[in-house]
């Protein structure tokens, strides 16, 4: 299966060419953001204040970690479901997000939201996060420290593996793919 | 009577949760790789090599499986000529489960329903107890990660549904469950007693080696048409599309009342961890 190798952050020359299915390999910096973080997030944006980071051609995690054991960067890593993040998402790509990594299926909203501002979807394979932390190389608490596994972390990745679920054109590989192999 | 000093229960249950949550067990590796070769999606299939590797990193960096190590399920069989010394059952599964959350570095996940405010320490365990027979104790643990758990549920069926309608319950909930359960899945199906033995009867399906029919032929032969028409709804591993969505079905089935059909549909992800002591 071919492997595109993508870098952050994400430009529109790079969104424009990834497609719904296709295997990639990431490398760069992400920052994980689970539903409490989220919320904090829109609160902020609704009294004015800013993002504890900037969101613009950054790609968000939905993950919480396991601890860290000594000697390590992160425990295992794998993503969490989107869903729950459906309600803030499009509000985050207006502002210029470009990416998102999860599991599971987003709302129509979101699915336009990313046509509309040009970003992407990419699944990380749930229940794999023992190989996924090994493409993380660093990681750094930015925000919410109290929300223990839930703290907006900035992750340096190298090769972290995904694949696109929904690109920007309006393709949603959970549909295609359960089409063509249905019987 | 024999006495078992719940120091002994402590450690045991701290070491299964460790275990259960760093080592896959042989049995579902061996389903994992079967799948390789039955799985007709190249997405599909590098999935499941991806599940392969990772369970191998996981032993080699000691970590866990999967970050989400659950909520500590245990299914404890108290022989009855079992004396339990120096405290009680459940404060010493609390206090290993506890523990091993700790030492393990496993997620704590356990959390208020309302306000959201974590335990801190993945405690309480979901303890059930069942007296058997003799002299030892057995303890299954089973932690139990929240994504396949949530698209689990119990209908109570008008008993002229049968077999069909219990099909069409569980064809109904992997659809809607779709890519959030991690599938490959396992599904647990729990039929008849009453509205909590159902459901009961469907996570201790869950306990059923993979590839271990029913004794029962007819419902050996219902477990076989609920999973090929499960694998055949396209949604594949990680629903990217694919032939194999669920790795097996396991069913228990109990009577029910008279005017009653209860069924439970209990999903698991392929991160299907159990491990089992007889003290
Ligand atoms: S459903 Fe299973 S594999 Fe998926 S994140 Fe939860 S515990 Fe892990």
């Amino acid at each position: 299966m071919e492997i595109k190798r993508i870098k952050t952050p994400l430009d529109d020359a790079v969104i424009k060419k990834l497609r719904a299915g296709e295997k990639v390999l990431l490398t760069g910096f992400i920052y994980t953001a689970r539903d409490t973080a989220h919320k904090r997030f829109i609160d902020a944006l609704g009294k004015g204040e800013t993002l504890p980071f900037d969101v613009t051609n950054q790609i968000i995690y939905y993950c919480g970690p396991s601890p860290a054991p000594p000697g390590k960067v992160i425990g295992s890593a794998g993503p969490t479901t989107s869903s729950r993040m459906d309600l803030y998402t499009p509000q985050l790509l207006l502002l210029g997000l470009k990416g998102m990594i999860g599991k599971g299926k987003r709302s129509t909203e979101v699915k336009e939201a990313l046509k509309r501002y040009r970003a992407v979807y990419f699944g990380a394979t749930g229940g794999a996060g023992a190989l996924i932390s090994q493409s993380i190389v660093s990681s750094e608490i930015v925000a919410y420290e109290d929300l223990g596994p839930e703290a907006v972390v900035k992750l340096g990745v190298k090769d972290m593996p995904l694949f696109v679920i929904n690109d920007m054109y309006g393709n949603d590989l959970y549909e295609t793919g359960m089409e063509h192999y249905r019987k | 009577m024999r006495q078992i000093h719940v120091d002994t229960i402590i450690s045991a249950v701290e070491t299964l949760f460790i275990e259960a949550n760093i080592y896959l067990s042989q049995n579902v590796l061996n389903a994992i790789q079967n799948a390789i070769e039955k799985e007709e999606s190249p997405q599909g299939k590098e999935i499941l090599r991806e599940l392969i590797r990772n369970a191998e990193i996981a032993g080699k960096e000691q970590l866990p499986v999967c970050q989400d190590t659950g909520l500590a399920v245990t299914f404890i069989e108290i022989g009855q000529d079992v004396h339990i010394t120096g405290g009680n059952l459940s404060d010493a599964v609390s206090e290993g489960v506890r523990r091993g959350y700790q030492k393990g570095y496993l997620r704590k996940s356990c959390c208020h329903p309302f306000t959201r405010k974590n335990t801190a320490d993945n405690t309480p365990p979901i303890i059930h107890t069942k007296i058997i027979p003799g002299d030892v104790l057995r303890i299954t643990a089973m932690p139990k990660g929240g994504g396949s758990e949530n698209y689990g549920e119990v209908r109570m069926l008008i008993p002229a549904e049968g077999k069909e309608g219990v099909k069409s319950f569980v064809l109904d909930m992997v659809k809607k469950g779709g890519p959030n359960p991690c599938p490959p899945i396992i599904v647990g199906i729990g039929i008849g007693g009453n509205l909590e033995t159902s459901a009961i009867l469907a996570k201790e399906a869950l306990i059923v080696p993979l590839g271990v029919r029913n004794d029962d032929p007819e419902l050996a032969e219902l477990e076989l048409e609920i999973l090929d028409e499960i694998n055949r709804t396209g949604i594949g591993p990680q629903g990217y599309g694919g032939t194999v969505t669920a790795l097996d079905v396991h069913i228990k089935m109990l009577p029910c009342h008279i005017a009653s059909l209860p069924v439970a549909v209990n999903m698991q992800c392929h991160v299907h961890r159990i491990r089992e002591i007889v003290l």
